[in-house]
């Protein structure tokens, strides 16, 4: 294992920020620790770093207990959400850094550090910005200069806390793919935080849902979203509906397409993906009304009104491909048949 | 433009009262885009008055009086050993206390902004107590305390034999004592802004504390110290109620520039004043804008620029 927790709890004054966590990583693996804000998660990350301690528990890098090492020796490159570049030096002194601090016995020569730098600040591909300061630089290439600088210390794990938090949205969108394509070259154990499930699923090779200061599951981005262990996190990963058989959807359900049989627990959680919806035939069993739909690019979301029983009325979202739901003809107000391919139970 | 500030004013419920006239809306489309913060003449206006009344006009007033020499007896009073012993003694002694304020105050705004301790807020106000308090009153009470018989006066003089009060090493107490809130007002809000993710980037990337003080920490406190550093030397040089009682006022010891300025102002030598007045008023300047230069040249090799 590269990066093992065992039985982290921290508290802060009454709040209990991590509740007795335990985490093993292996070599190699891009981690996303995913959760809504005040989960833990960079708690967590900064616990592993060094650069808070646990109230108890161990952490182990590599196989070694560093619990009582400071950030300094333990080796790993840290990356912060709002860069934390230094200010007063010029990129490539910020990226030199880590290789100017090091003992003298240790510390490589001048040309060395040079074409080292050099490099490093090739592989962000930002070399032709290295004589300048960080206030001159956009967000995006502000993070990359600060995982360059991480990298500079070939760091044993790469810790990352919400890289791409502070940048706008398409940036964000070149950066999670350029990170990942980054981590397959380098095969550096990294973790990083975000509350954003979809940046989770894209960039992640494994993916950590906490919430409270608990794990609520680890898997592979596919595993979580198709097999979620519980309510909160096929509630938090991706889109879901929720039908709660205590308000009396058991019958709905059923004529729906989910039988009493397959029925295994009060709540059931469908994703829009696996609701299909045809035109009414026969007007008078219809149940649900079409209210509005907006484009995703690819996907059509379908918003679909439900008259509950008791007089409520519950949007329901289903979504399909652009060109089958042209095919449908479909306008708003009309009624339609819904059918459910695959629910989630929950108890 | 013109559109967006009639819509602000009747926000304001002013339509009557603010709404622009024709010329005025007609010289603001002119402007386009030139010029988006109005009141530019105004306050430019107040700012050159203001300035004219209460610096230029008084200071030109010296020069004049100063014109009543000649060259000659200027050179003469400049030259005067006296006169030059209380320069020395001046602007020297400022220039050490402001050094020792710089430190001293890097350190106390450091324990401010830093930690936490009882008492905090009180430490806090009392730093601001030589800016309140009547000069003469905290020269008193220095001399009072730093006096060869005084309280830690005599402590230190039966100790070491150092005579601290009546001695330029007593100016430059009471200048330490004047010049030390503005070095801490001066970086106490650097240090407050000053991002501490900084920090644990640096230990992240190997810095010993020592080294991510002097190479991160330092290099972005240092302008705003050489600030608080030059303002203290500034106001060192032209004080004159703390330290005149401190100083014990010998001529060629501890007799200090300002004192020699009311000495020939009793003498009614008016001229002789204003000389010394003028020369000191330059040297200040000079100073001060080798120290802006100083600045420049920190933050500029900082990236601050």
């Amino acid at each position: 294992m590269s990066i093992s927790v065992n039985n982290i709890s921290k508290h802060f004054g009454a709040f209990t920020a991590l509740d007795n966590i335990s985490l093993d990583i292996p070599e190699g693996e891009l981690v996303a620790l995913l959760g809504p804000s005040g989960c833990g998660k960079t708690t967590l990350l900064r616990i592993i770093a060094g650069l808070e301690q646990a109230d108890q528990g161990d952490v182990f890098l590599k196989g070694d207990r560093v619990t009582d090492q400071p950030v300094k020796n333990r080796q790993i490159g840290f990356v912060f959400q709002h860069y934390a570049l230094f200010r007063h030096m010029t990129v490539f002194e910020n990226v030199a850094f880590g290789l100017r601090v090091k003992p003298r016995r240790e510390r490589l020569g001048e040309a060395i550090i040079r074409k080292k730098v050099h490099d490093l600040l090739s592989l962000v591909q930002l070399d032709w910005l290295h004589d300048r300061y960080p206030d001159q630089l956009s967000g995006g290439q502000r993070q990359r200069i600060a995982l360059a600088r991480a990298l500079a210390v070939e760091p044993s794990v790469l810790l990352l806390d919400e890289p791409f938090g502070a940048l706008d949205a398409s940036v964000r969108k070149d950066l999670r793919q350029w990170l990942r394509n980054l981590h397959h070259d380098l095969n550096v154990t990294s973790i990083f935080v975000t509350h954003d499930q979809e940046e989770a699923m894209e960039v992640a090779s494994q993916v950590v849902v906490l919430n409270h200061g608990r794990i609520e599951q680890q898997g592979a981005p596919g595993d979580i979203y198709d097999h979620p262990a519980n309510a909160f996190v096929s509630r938090f990963i991706g889109q879901t509906n929720v039908f709660d058989l205590e308000e009396h959807d058991a019958d709905w359900l059923q004529t729906a397409g989910l039988s009493a049989a397959q029925q295994k627990g009060k709540i059931a959680h469908v994703r829009p993906h696996d609701i299909v919806i045809e035109k009414s035939t026969h007007h008078s069993d219809a149940y649900v009304t079409l209210k509005d739909w907006q484009h995703l690019g690819a996907l059509i979301r379908i918003e679909l009104v439900k008259s509950g029983i008791n007089g409520h009325a519950a949007s329901v979202y289903a979504e399909m491909p652009n060109d089958q739901f042209r095919r449908l003809h479909l306008n708003r107000g009309d009624k339609v048949d819904l059918r459910i391919r695959h629910a989630h139970w929950f108890h | 433009m013109a559109a967006i500030s009639i819509k602000s004013t009747r926000h304001n419920g002013l339509t009557a009262t603010v709404l622009p006239t024709f010329r005025q809306y007609k010289k603001i489309t002119d402007m386009a885009q030139s010029n988006i913060m109005p009141g530019f003449r105004p306050a430019i206006s107040f700012t050159l008055v203001y300035l004219a009344l209460i610096v230029l006009i008084p200071l030109s007033a010296m020069l004049m009086k100063t014109f009543q020499l000649s060259l000659d007896e200027y050179w003469a009073i400049l030259t005067n050993a006296r006169v030059q012993a209380s320069f020395r003694i001046s602007f020297g002694a400022a220039l050490i206390a402001a050094f020792v304020a710089g430190v001293f105050g890097f350190i106390i705004a450091w324990s401010l902004v830093r930690y936490n301790f009882p008492g905090k807020r009180l430490f806090d106000a009392l730093i601001d107590l030589p800016f309140a308090l009547p000069t003469a009153v905290a020269g008193i009470v220095l001399a009072t305390i730093y006096e060869p018989r005084g309280w830690i006066g005599k402590l230190v003089m039966d100790s070491t034999g150092i005579q601290i009060a009546y001695k330029p090493l007593g100016i430059t107490f009471a200048l330490i004592f004047i010049g030390l809130p503005f070095v801490v007002r001066t970086i106490e809000p650097v240090l407050q802004e000053f991002d501490t993710a900084m920090e644990e980037a640096a230990a992240s990337l190997g810095a010993t504390r020592l080294q991510t003080f002097i190479k991160v920490i330092l290099p972005n406190i240092l302008p705003a110290t050489i600030t608080g550093v030059a303002l203290a030397f500034a106001r060192g040089v032209g004080e004159y109620g703390s330290v005149i009682f401190i100083a014990g006022n010998m001529p060629y010891i501890s007799e200090i520039v300002p004192l020699l300025i009311i000495t020939k102002l009793e003498q009614y030598d008016y001229a002789g004043a204003t000389a010394i007045g003028l020369t000191m008023l330059l040297l200040s300047f000079l100073l001060l804008l080798l120290i802006n230069g100083l600045q420049w040249w920190v933050r500029r090799r900082s990236g601050q620029l």
